[in-house]
């Protein structure tokens, strides 16, 4: 079939992080940072500035405990353009005691280890690229 | 509300369509849709386009101009809507709203995608994107195929569900789209075929998956006074149209074995059409994975919850079963043009509704001539459920 070329676009966008600041300098301490509404009290992970419960933005930062329970689990073999060069990872969900869930890889297990109900720890990691993130490791 | 039904549709073939470009593809279905109402493009006072991937995986980023002007529909009311794989839904719920609500007589909903200009990796990673960018894709890269694997692991941890339970989804579909000359993948496969092939993101392999498919699927809808003027002979009916969503951030649903949006969805449909599950000849259900068709049997009433892959193993979902699911080959071997994929659910039921099914062979038995397509967009981010009686 014939075709043509389009025109190349790269594509870097600047994603604003102000309201979220703590959250990523917190991760570079080590520590995991949720936001509590001050009005409802709800928890909200991933952190928000704004409460989708009472609409109210009086919010305050509550550091997260490291004890998680996985839900479920997938390791990814196919990857992103942006992630080739990434070995296959596994994302997970796990559920926090403070009753919020957090998605994110799960390392130091072999896949066949990983089991829905097991207990991980959640930990604050800076990647080898000096990217702030966090990952569910062994206990 | 007026009554509103549907008088023409056209699907374009679905597959590997590099021989034509987004216009081209959408008038292969636009042209049948206006000949099969029997009604000019002039006619088509407004037009919904659903499509997903606009500027990203295919070059028009405002394809609604660009399609209309092609098609000759220019001047008709125009919109562009975007609910990720139920955009088509989207679509024809917004040209269903103008005539229900007295604003049009006629109105067209196109459903439309091409997601072959670009290679797999970039697919994979506009398709990842669209869950929640921020959370879930920046550091962890989730793909599409991984949020339903997600679903997968936690069905089968909690109902027992196995790697061949999905399996079998995939070969029902494939046979039926061996059927159907408009599906893209034509092709018998086994259980053994399906687990045997390249994992994709565990516990899902590339057999589990809908391929990356282009194509399009054009209604035409009109007014109860339309239909009488127009004689139209066999109008299909919209009984009922539920819709609802679900979070952006997957931590934030409180299960994983099935889609809050689809039960939701489907509550309201049938409540809207009157109807109770058990009245229903036949579906077309989202299977963009294996999984994904066990979980909606459970969410949209056709069994109980966790009985999905027990359906199926009895052959009920099979034509000649309680209810066929799928018979044109589903999302799964059909293919999935993401936002063609809603009208393209309302064209078989159309066809099977009227008794056209272009294959006698895969015509269902009718018994209360009332169908439901349920079409998800992303994993249970948003949801529409149809209903429509003949």
């Amino acid at each position: 079939m014939s075709s043509m070329k389009s025109r190349e676009v790269k594509v870097l966008q600047n994603i604003p992080i102000s309201k979220t600041l703590k959250f990523w300098e917190g991760l570079k301490e080590g520590k995991i940072y949720a936001t509590q509404c001050m009005k409802c009290g709800k928890l909200h992970f991933p952190p928000a500035a704004d409460c989708s419960n009472c609409l109210s933005s009086k919010m305050e930062w509550i550091e997260l405990s490291d004890e998680a329970e996985i839900e479920t689990f997938s390791q990814v073999m196919v990857r992103p353009a942006s992630f080739q060069q990434n070995k296959p990872y596994v994302v997970a969900i796990g559920r926090l005691k403070e009753n919020v869930k957090v998605l994110a890889w799960i390392v130091g297990f072999k896949l066949s280890e990983i089991k829905v109900g097991m207990k991980v720890k959640l930990v604050a990691k800076v990647t080898d690229e000096g990217k702030p993130t966090y990952e569910f490791v062994p206990i | 509300m007026r009554k509103v039904a549907i008088i023409g549709v056209g699907n374009s073939k679905f597959g590997n369509r590099s021989d034509v470009n987004i216009s081209e593809l959408a008038f292969e279905a636009v042209k049948p849709s206006l000949e099969d109402a029997d009604v000019n493009a002039k006619d088509i006072e407004f037009v919904a386009l659903g499509t997903a991937g606009a500027g990203a995986w295919y070059e028009e980023t405002q394809p609604a101009v660009v399609v209309a002007e092609y098609c000759g529909l220019t001047k008709a009311g125009l919109i562009r809507c975007e609910a990720a794989c139920a955009s088509g839904s989207a679509a024809f719920f917004s040209a269903y709203s103008t005539i229900a609500s007295g604003q049009t007589e006629i109105a067209m909903a196109i459903g439309l995608e091409k997601m072959r200009e670009i290679d797999t990796p970039t697919a994979m990673e506009w398709i990842g994107r669209s869950g929640c960018y921020l959370w879930e894709f920046h550091n962890f890269g989730l793909t599409f195929p991984a949020y339903y694997a997600l679903y997968a692991n936690a069905h089968m941890a909690k109902y027992g569900t196995t790697e061949e339970d999905l399996a079998l989804v995939a070969v029902k579909n494939h046979k039926y789209a061996t059927m159907n000359p408009i599906a893209h993948l034509q092709k018998n496969i086994t259980v053994n075929d399906v687990l045997s092939s390249t994992v994709i993101a565990s516990p899902l392999k590339l057999l589990d998956c809908c391929p990356m498919t282009d194509g399009a699927a054009s209604i035409i809808l009109a007014s109860e006074e339309k239909v009488k003027e127009l004689k139209i002979d066999t109008p299909v009916w919209i009984a009922g149209i539920g819709y609802s969503s679900g979070t952006a951030n997957l931590s934030k649903r409180p299960s994983y074995v099935g889609l809050e949006a689809s039960v939701l969805a489907a509550q309201r449909a049938y409540k809207a059409a009157g109807v109770t599950p058990n009245q229903i000849d036949f579906a077309e259900v989202h299977d963009c994975f294996t999984i994904a068709e066990i979980m909606a049997y459970e969410d949209i009433g056709l069994c109980s919850k966790g009985e999905g892959a027990k359906l199926l193993r009895d052959g009920q979902t099979e034509i000649g079963g309680k209810i066929p699911v799928n018979v044109d080959g589903g999302l799964k071997a059909k293919g999935h043009p993401i936002g063609a994929t809603g009208c393209s659910m309302m064209y078989e039921l159309t066809k099977q509704l009227r008794e056209e099914a272009v294959e006698r062979r895969r015509q269902v038995p009718l018994k209360n001539y009332v169908a439901l397509a349920h079409n998800v967009g992303g994993a249970g981010h948003y949801c529409y459920v149809t209903i429509l009686r003949r």
